[in-house]
């Protein structure tokens, strides 16, 4: 599993975001803190928006919010408004009868790995995420 | 009977919710046991819970099972965590499991969860465990993202199934 450039980008922001819901900052200030393209993360907090995981404030001073439950939003909720992670074992149209007995076999294995990649980002809200990082962080200082 | 909890705890429980105490499980907490867990899951399992009591209670402290409920302080049950102690299946050492766990829906979020875990994690401990493993089904957010938060990962061993029909 590779995660694309947008979900990291929407991670960065989010988590950004959740670790001070109180304040507001705007699309270059995450862009700076993370060393990403502004241009790519500005797509990318519109799609947040959207979706309602963070939102706009207008004025002076404005800039994007979180809008979640930080114990609650989940690794899943935010990559799967950017991509599906579903395998794809990149099979042709017509499949010759004894390729079809593997392709389907191999289908019943990637649905398991998907169900469980699922799962997995699923279970970790971005509290927990945070508490790992700094743990891990900290490990290997 | 309350359960000792260590120091560090019992802070942790005070900055939430002073009122709750954990407590070894008693025939008379059964019924409410019941109406939660029918609230959680929406299935009523009287039957069920009567048998985990009878398996699991105070009495068969000396099987390493354990049955604890959380205590309101008008004395409300407001949570139940069920485990016990298992060794060597498929080699593996002494490792606590936690059979169930539940909470009242409206008082999550204030640490009832995580001190019914401490509390159960505390005594499987004392009792030679050094692991603690669960299985929760893999669309149940709730539990999976609770027992994450607590810093359950995935193990080195992988449930596998198949359908008897």
């Amino acid at each position: 599993m590779k995660l694309q450039k947008a979900s990291r980008y929407a991670l960065f922001a989010v988590l950004h975001l959740a670790s001070e819901p109180e304040k507001q900052f705007s699309t270059a200030e995450i862009a700076d803190s993370y060393g990403v393209s502004i241009h790519h993360l500005a797509k990318v907090m519109r799609t947040l928006v959207r979706c309602g995981l963070i939102e706009s404030v207008r004025g002076v001073g404005g800039g994007y919010r979180f809008s979640g439950n930080v114990r609650r939003t989940t690794l899943w909720d935010v990559i799967h408004e950017f991509e599906s992670l579903e395998s794809d074992i990149d099979t042709p149209e017509t499949l010759h009868d004894k390729a079809e007995i593997v392709v389907t076999g191999l289908d019943a294995v990637m649905n398991e790995i998907d169900g469980l990649n699922r799962a997995t980002l699923d279970s970790i809200t971005l509290k927990t995420l945070l508490r790992y990082g700094l743990e891990n962080l900290d490990r290997a200082r | 009977m309350s359960l000792p909890l260590a120091p560090q705890k019992a802070s942790a429980l005070t900055k939430h919710n002073p009122a709750i105490r954990v407590q070894a499980a008693e025939a008379a907490d059964i019924e409410a046991v019941v109406a939660l867990d029918a609230a959680i899951t929406g299935t009523e399992k009287a039957a069920n819970w009567n048998d985990v009591y009878a398996r699991f209670a105070d009495t068969n402290q000396r099987l390493q099972r354990y049955f604890l409920v959380a205590k309101s302080g008008r004395d409300e049950l407001v949570g139940f965590v069920v485990g016990e102690i298992r060794a060597w299946e498929f080699g593996s050492p002494p490792c606590g499991w936690i059979l169930a766990l539940g909470v009242t829906p409206d008082l999550r979020e204030q640490g009832i969860g995580t001190l019914l875990f401490e509390t159960l994690c505390a005594q499987m401990k004392n009792d030679g465990a050094t692991t603690i493993r669960t299985m929760v089904l893999g669309t149940d957010k709730t539990n999976l993202s609770f027992f994450r938060g607590e810093g359950l990962a995935a193990g080195p061993y992988i449930e596998l199934e198949r359908r008897l029909d």
